[in-house]
């Protein structure tokens, strides 16, 4: 099942699972014991970051590692630009009008 | 311009600073045919078809795109500090005006220093799934075709069980 990646990211629990693992690949005993919650319920959270391809797992020896996705996690970065866009271009047109009005001001 | 998205606190700030007095920008906000020149990033266009700016009045207006496609947007004014501060609720509607929530809530400052005026935007969002939203129909030069893929996608997701 494909997941929405801002879901993912809106629960606090996921997002400081990201900033863990944004450091160092961990195992999911150690990052379960960064949290109150039960192992089951930290299990869960990585199962559906791995859905978003936001984390992915990694065997090493006997161990599963979790490690970031580093290039999905930029896609949230572009899509935010796009916002960035948006009040750029407004502004722009507002600093337009402002001189038209400014222009008419000094005429009338 | 100031550019700031906290995921945390679900809001995004903004500032800017424009080279006109405070009473010349606080015009350019408050007044529909002022508005309608520069609210909609091109290609869109904005057209307010009813806007009365006072406490509990609302401005009701629509981005349209160039192929003609409407999205109508309302905005409550819940709260006025004449050219100093005003807040809005915002929210996407449906051509009769009934609101699609959740919306989000906006605080704009505007303050003069020196001839110039800085204006100060956050805007708090319950959910950065409305935020996405927003931007999709705010941005994208949206064909009919394109507004309606993304009302499914966005009702798939709703249907989804939160976790």
């Amino acid at each position: 099942m494909k997941r929405d990646i801002f879901q993912a990211i809106a629960d606090p629990t996921r997002r400081a699972i990201i900033a863990l693992i944004a450091i160092q690949a961990m195992t999911p005993n150690a990052i379960a014991e960064h949290f109150d919650t039960s192992r089951q319920a930290v299990s869960k959270h990585l199962r559906i970051l791995t859905e978003c391809e936001l984390i992915k797992q990694e065997q090493k020896g006997r161990e599963i590692y979790y490690q970031l996705e580093i290039e999905k996690m930029k896609e949230i970065d572009k899509w935010l630009e796009q916002y960035r866009k948006i009040w750029e271009t407004r502004f722009e047109q507002l600093g337009e009008v402002l001189k038209v009005m400014k222009k008419q001001k000094s005429e009338g | 311009m100031e550019f700031i998205v906290d995921k945390e606190t679900k809001t995004v700030s903004i500032t800017k600073e424009f080279d006109a007095s405070r009473d010349m920008v606080w015009d350019a906000y408050t007044k529909p045919e002022l508005l309608d020149q520069w609210w909609a990033p091109k290609p869109m266009t904005s057209r307010t078809t009813a806007m009365d700016f006072e406490v509990g009045g609302r401005r009701f207006y629509a981005m349209v795109s160039p192929e003609g496609a409407e999205r109508w947007v309302v905005q409550k004014y819940t709260s006025i500090t004449p050219k100093t501060n005003f807040k809005i609720f915002n929210a996407f509607a449906d051509k009769d005006e009934n609101l699609e929530l959740p919306g989000s809530d906006w605080d704009l400052s505007f303050s003069e220093q020196g001839g110039k005026t800085k204006v100060s935007i956050s805007i708090y969002n319950e959910s950065l799934e409305r935020l996405e939203r927003m931007i999709e129909y705010g941005f994208r030069e949206g064909t009919m075709a394109q507004l309606q893929n993304l009302e499914e996608l966005l009702a798939h997701l709703t249907q989804e069980p939160n976790t």
